[in-house]
């Protein structure tokens, strides 16, 4: 488990907001002034405020803000090749673990008890397994529960999009703004090789007849939303062979129908997940394949590259699952909201934010007019707030930045093992961790040690921890002019 | 004439609850089971079982 972003323990009704500040920056940075928390420049205002709490909307506000998933509605109308309803829906959870279903009050309970608990959290999503707007009164009732008792929280659903258009007038009047359809084809020849039967109209359809309806309910679904001003999200999985190439073409359809966000996922087919796919032996896409596919995608829709795949009872900032803290046996029979952590959390971030948002704005810009035309592929340890501040040794993963002529630029991320237990590394894990790696040009981190420090220099990766607690772009930039001779910004935060 | 659900292969996902046209399928104790008196097997109302139709595992909606 990672600590959370901030002590919660210094989370008390007497802490002021300096201290929390403080805390935040973990004592290692002056605070510079704290300017307003400004939105970046291609997104207008009112989409601002829709998605500046959202941590899957906003790569921005994936730093700061918290969203957790509830189980509620197991059923569904729909048979993809990826699933395997037997156990759990393969992609949208990671193997071998099966979420805890709740029925809407259990829900309830589960929603209070983390808002209590984690202030970061902002919203919340009902993501499967099963079909949200399928398995339609489980997700109503979830959602007028919640809402009544914490009004400020985010509300956000996955569908798959062939029962959507049902319900989108009603998802309008619960205030959901954030809706997600995965959408893996607009042909349905393409569609056929993926579904292999919908249920739909009272009778299961199969093969290209299938393929066609659920296309056309997920575009009538999508404009519908769009007329609403629903902003929606586009997951499609990357499935090599089969629609790799043709995601060009769904990338240009949503996004003529308004799409605001399309993630690109990568499949997930082990054979012991007991799906279609992973039973035939269909490959999922390599890290490589996936980013330039992604890179091809650039101009389109915008693109989604922060995303982890996260479990459908997943809790927690993303890349961190609080999950297994937060399971039925762990909370109270009883549990009533306490507003006050998240509350207090909410301004502290509105000024850290805006801080941070000025400096990355800054050493963007410094990269871009340096009219170099060099490439750094930068991967960065951190636990949040836009900083470098996890220690090497406790990083369970690595953000990927690219800074270029175009910018600085999140373009991923790298799963790894956990280096350091207890005090001690183990030396085949940072064998891992080195492949991990392959390809980055340097890692920054809050701290790490000479022996592995040596061995990743040894492997052509290198490291270093002089920028630990910076902001990432600060540090990016600074490299970048250090690596392509020119003048670098005066420190800032 | 009926239809029966078998407890080892199901989900548990509660589709064929709601689109059963009879309320024939209830939750109880640890498993989804069709009460035999109420089901019609659909007759008169669509031309395939809704149960077997949305089930999402083979052969786990069947015939008593």
């Amino acid at each position: 488990m990672s600590s959370p972003m901030i002590s919660l323990k210094s989370l008390t009704s007497k802490t002021t907001m300096n201290q929390l500040l403080a805390t935040a920056k973990s004592g290692a940075c002056a605070s510079s002034s704290c300017g307003s928390p400004a939105k970046p420049d291609d997104v207008d205002p009112d989409t601002w405020e829709k998605i500046k709490d959202h941590p899957c909307y906003s790569e921005e506000a994936h730093h700061y803000f918290a969203r957790m998933h509830v189980a509620v509605a197991p059923a569904c109308n729909i048979q993809c090749n990826y699933c395997n309803r037997k156990y759990d829906c393969a992609n949208e959870s990671r193997p071998g673990v099966v979420s805890e279903r709740l029925t809407p009050d259990q829900a309830l309970r589960k929603v209070i008890a983390v808002a209590n608990e984690v202030p970061q959290l902002s919203v919340l999503g009902i993501a499967g397994p099963g079909d949200a707007c399928y398995d339609w009164k489980k997700t109503k009732a979830t959602f007028e529960r919640v809402a009544s008792e914490i009004p400020d929280i985010k509300l956000c659903l996955s569908t798959n999009g062939l029962a959507l258009p049902d319900h989108v007038d009603e998802l309008a009047d619960m205030n959901v703004d954030h809706v997600t359809i995965t959408i893996n084809m607009v042909d349905p020849e393409i569609g056929a090789k993926i579904y292999p039967w919908i249920f739909h109209d009272h009778r299961r359809f199969t093969g290209l007849e299938a393929a066609k309806i659920l296309h056309e309910r997920q575009m009538l679904g999508l404009e519908m939303l769009t007329a609403r001003g629903i902003l929606t999200k586009i997951n499609s999985v990357m499935i090599p062979g089969v629609n790799d190439e043709h995601l060009i073409e769904v990338n240009k359809w949503v996004k003529e129908r308004g799409a605001f966000l399309h993630n690109v996922m990568p499949l997930i087919s082990d054979p012991e997940h007991g799906t279609h796919y992973g039973l035939t032996g269909q490959r999922g896409p390599r890290a490589v394949e996936l980013k330039t596919l992604q890179d091809r995608l650039d101009g389109g829709a915008r693109l989604m590259r922060h995303c982890r795949q996260c479990r459908a009872d997943a809790v927690g900032l993303l890349g961190e699952d609080r999950g297994q803290e937060f399971t039925l046996d762990r909370i109270p029979g009883e549990v009533s909201y306490d507003a006050s952590k998240r509350e207090t959390y909410r301004e502290v971030v509105a000024r850290e934010r805006g801080d941070h948002v000025a400096a990355k704005s800054e050493a963007i810009g410094m990269v871009k007019t340096a009219g170099s035309s060099g490439l750094l592929l930068v991967a960065v340890a951190t636990k949040g707030g836009g900083r470098i501040n996890e220690h090497f040794g406790h990083a369970k993963e690595f953000q990927v930045y690219e800074a270029s002529a175009i910018g600085i630029n999140l373009v991923g991320h790298r799963k790894v093992e956990q280096y350091c237990r207890g005090g001690w590394g183990e030396e085949s894990t940072l064998d891992d961790v080195i492949a991990a790696l392959d390809g980055i040009d340097i890692l920054l981190c809050a701290k790490i040690g000479d022996c592995p420090k040596d061995q990743l220099t040894k492997a052509g990766v290198r490291v270093t921890d002089d920028y630990g607690y910076d902001y990432i772009e600060t540090a990016i930039s600074a490299l970048y002019a250090a690596e392509f001779g020119l003048e670098p910004l005066a420190a800032t935060a | 004439m009926a239809f029966r659900i078998i407890a080892s292969q199901c989900t548990q996902c509660g589709a064929c609850e709601f689109e059963c046209p009879s309320g024939a399928i209830k939750f109880k104790g640890e498993a989804y089971v069709i009460d035999p008196e109420k089901c019609t097997e659909c007759k008169g109302e669509f031309e395939l079982q809704q149960c077997a139709s949305v089930c999402p595992v083979p052969k786990t909606c069947i015939p008593a």
